[in-house]
């Protein structure tokens, strides 16, 4: 079910709500959090979408704040939408169109619509403030989301990031690795216990995750990291990871779009399904869990800066 | 300087990195009893969502061994078929395609050596071609009586020696036994070939979320522990009703029973869960001594006969459906002696629950299936309300439904709106569906998973086995003495009269699930 309310306030919507509760039963209880989405007007589809499909996982009100950079002189106003029922997963969708002054304060646009007590997501789909934790809608938010594949640089982007990183942030970058990082950390389990020598991952030049790889790489196992970025058209993200040890290479390469290849010394090689991960994937994965991913503080702040270091010459591994 | 890797220190997989899921190690999964429904519809089903869900190595090799004159490429359908119709996950043709080239059958019977020789061929094939690395679990999804025969076939073929760094681990489902004695003994022969840590019981129940929530209700929450006892709990209903009869198992059925076939097991462990004390962790010595503690101090009250149940089912309509009673089903003895239905009731010999008494009941074609634990609060005092006001309010409960809508309920009083002041019941529930929307993996998927990764917390061990006979034998030995013919129920009903009484004679009544 759609219900727009042209021209309205967040109290109006509110009221709404209650009163499309009480006609459809209890369809509100059980969220479990509540998901800001920060867009543009004109973006919101494909990350209700997202949204929608996450809260099969994880039932939960969804605001859309979609507004536009500010232009004086257009007319201040909000328009509302609520969506319920099938039209929004198991979530409640509202989508806040906000036009002229009236999309200055963000803030004020979500606050009477948030859920008590639970916690709040704020995610960006496209640009992002320059430092998400100082925003108006990343203060009031217990984890915020951002997507530096989407940037014009998404390199910069990540360095940003990792400047201005304040527990609770994260980043759809680190979140696509989460398969990859899986098939590494599971090599590592099995004998033989060698330390890794050397690194090599290789990937093209706007995937912020091989960066990211090659950093999580660096700063866990303290070894010389080979960072091979590819601008070749047609082929995106990472295409493959070498860690080099004593008794030979361990090589995990994505030699088809849903398929890598794993090899190592003494062992058949094996075909493993690693599909790219849907943005719905990454959104559930990203809600599973509500606290700071320090480890992604820690690969974005140090680790990036051990492989600028190494990449530079100067650092400690600077051979 | 490279960072230092070892057995226990994976600088990848820090604890503090709470994405990476643990991938099982390289391994096989062999499975007797492959041709079984078990298989079909729970584990061949449970292994490709755990491939799905990333969560197998690449290494993987699934083997199915049975009679059944098939090739390769025929057990690679049924495991493709079953995996259609019943995996939990979509269908998912790059995982599959990597699955599939694991699969290998190995056609034999069990006293057949050459089959056994044949299987360590296999595993030898799939550790050089597959690299399994030589870690291979063997789940015996067969009849408690053929045990000895494949165990010793392992033994004499060499598959079950351990080696360092290789593991072989051995699975096996209930029934653990039919007494005390039996059950010792099947654990002789199971334990004369595979270690004890080596051993793992299924009892799916303890796969399931709403059970290990049992858990984190109990002892993550400030909320519930002070009032978890005697003080406070009146009694404690534990019910696990199913709504079909025993159809096509009439003749596993005879002679085993509902006391047998769910109580000793299922039953046993929830009411463990729900009445142990705090583990101090989580390992699995831990919470198996609790468990085991709890179950030790489980009496039964002196006179069995006021202090049990049981009952066969009749003929009749239920739900629109005309069923045969239990002694005219196919392939059933006319006299049989055997339950259908049983209700016991338990006494805990703690001072948490002095006094509490824990009823248990399980049974076929009840009113409707259902499995939960719910706890029954002590009456609160009343005299500020007068009788009429409160005519409608119960005893307050905590109900853990375990399955199906799997949740907590809690019911409590709660004005009626309008003037003067009436208090009716009313309930506060969670929903694990409403709350936790699809992520709920099957009981099986767990457990498997548990099993390939050595992990032995949810699986009970055999002192827990015992002690649950312990507490089942009497009974069983006192309705052996009664002899037959039972009290029979009406199909779609909550089981015989005596049952109720069962609950009469304390001044309770079972609670309507």
């Amino acid at each position: 079910m759609i219900v727009d309310l042209p021209d309205t306030t967040t109290s109006a919507i509110s009221k709404a709500l209650v009163k499309i509760r009480e006609e459809g039963g209890a369809v509100a209880l059980g969220r479990v959090l509540t998901l800001v989405i920060a867009t543009e007007l004109g973006e919101e589809e494909e990350a209700i979408e997202a949204a929608n499909d996450a809260s099969r996982e994880h039932p939960m009100r969804v605001i859309v704040l979609s507004r536009r950079e500010e232009t004086a002189a257009e007319q201040a106003r909000l328009d509302g939408q609520i969506r319920v029922g099938g039209d929004a997963g198991a979530s409640e969708v509202v989508v806040l169109r906000a036009y002229g002054a009236a999309a200055s304060d963000e803030e004020g646009l979500v606050t009477s619509l948030l859920l008590p007590d639970a916690p709040v997501v704020v995610w960006w789909p496209g640009s992002c403030p320059e430092v998400p934790s100082a925003s108006a809608l990343g203060r009031i938010a217990h984890r915020r989301i951002t997507d530096a594949a989407e940037h014009s640089n998404p390199v910069a982007a990540l360095t940003t990031l990792g400047r201005n990183y304040k527990p609770g942030d994260s980043d759809f970058a680190w979140t696509r690795l989460t398969l990859w990082r899986a098939q590494l950390a599971a090599v590592l389990d099995q004998p033989p216990y060698e330390a890794v020598e050397s690194i090599s991952v290789s990937g093209s030049a706007d995937s912020p995750s091989t960066e990211l790889l090659a950093a999580w790489l660096r700063l866990q196992l303290d070894a010389p990291v080979d960072l091979e970025v590819t601008s070749s058209l047609g082929s995106s993200g990472i295409h493959g990871v070498t860690l080099s040890r004593a008794s030979g290479d361990i090589r995990l390469e994505r030699v088809q779009p849903n398929i890598a290849t794993l090899e190592q010394p003494n062992q058949p090689t094996h075909d493993i399904s690693l599909p790219r991960r849907s943005l719905r994937d990454c959104l559930a994965e990203e809600l599973r869990r509500l606290d700071p991913d320090d480890l992604f503080g820690e690969v974005v702040q140090k680790g990036l800066a051990l492989l600028e270091a190494t990449a530079a010459g100067t650092g400690p591994e600077g051979n | 300087m490279p960072v230092e890797i070892t057995r226990e220190n994976n600088p990848l997989r820090l604890p503090s990195d709470r994405r990476l899921n643990r991938i099982a190690g390289p391994s096989s999964l062999i499975i007797f009893g492959v041709t079984g429904d078990l298989s079909r519809k729970k584990l061949m089903p449970a292994v490709y969502d755990l491939a799905n869900r990333g969560l197998l190595p690449p290494g993987f090799a699934l083997v199915g061994f049975a009679r059944r004159d098939w090739v390769d490429q025929d057990f690679e359908k049924v495991v493709h078929d079953a995996v259609k119709q019943y995996a939990r996950t979509p269908f998912d043709e790059d995982v599959w395609r990597q699955l599939k080239q694991g699969i290998r059958f190995v056609q034999g019977e069990f006293d057949d050596d050459a089959a056994f020789d044949r299987l360590k061929a296999t595993l030898t094939e799939l550790d050089e071609n597959r690299g399994t690395m030589g870690n291979h679990a063997f789940y015996l999804s067969i009849p408690p009586k053929s045990f000895p025969l494949v165990t010793e076939q392992l033994r004499r073929s060499g598959l079950a020696e351990q080696a360092p760094g290789k593991w072989r681990r051995v699975v096996i489902e209930k029934p653990f036994g039919h007494d005390l004695q039996s059950a010792r003994e099947l654990n002789a022969v199971v334990e004369s070939v595979f270690p004890p840590d080596s051993v793992f019981r299924i009892d799916h129940y303890l796969g399931k979320e709403t059970v290990q929530n049992i858990l984190a209700l109990r002892f993550a929450n400030q909320l519930y522990e002070p009032i978890w006892n005697a003080n406070y709990v009146d009694h404690v209903q534990i019910t696990m009703a199913e709504d079909i009869g025993v159809g096509g198992r009439a003749g596993y059925y005879d002679g085993i029973g509902a006391a047998r076939d769910v109580i000793q097991n299922h039953l046993l462990q929830l009411l463990a869960l729900t009445a142990m004390e705090e583990p101090v962790s989580f390992d699995a010595a831990d919470l198996r001594a609790e468990k085991e503690k709890v179950l030790s101090a489980v009496h039964l009250p002196k006179d069995l006969g006021s202090a049990t149940a049981r009952g066969q089912y009749a003929g009749g309509w239920q739900g629109g459906e005309k069923v045969l009673g239990f002694l005219d089903e196919d392939g059933m003895n006319p006299q049989s002696v055997t339950e259908t239905y049983a209700a016991l009731k338990l006494e805990i010999d703690t001072r948490r629950w002095a006094g509490v008494p824990f009823y248990l009941r399980a049974g076929k074609r009840l009113g409707r299936r259902v499995t939960e634990i719910a706890v029954v609060f002590k009456r609160a005092p009343q005299y500020l309300f007068a009788q009429s006001q409160t005519s409608a309010l119960g005893q307050n409960a905590l109900v853990i439904r375990v399955q199906p809508d799997e949740g907590v309920t809690i019911r409590f009083g709660s004005k009626v709106p309008g003037a003067g002041m009436q208090v009716r019941d009313v309930t506060m529930d969670f929903g694990y569906g409403h709350a936790f929307t699809e992520a709920s993996p099957e009981a099986y998927e767990r457990l498997i998973l548990d099993v390939l990764l050595g992990d032995p917390p949810l699986f009970p061990r055999h002192e827990e086995v015992e002690l649950s006979w312990k507490i089942l034998d009497p009974i069983e030995q006192y309705w052996e003495s009664l002899g037959g013919p039972l009290e029979q129920y009406k199909p779609g009903t909550w089981g015989p009269e005596s049952a109720d009484e069962l609950l009469a004679r304390d001044g309770r009544t079972w609670r309507r699930p």
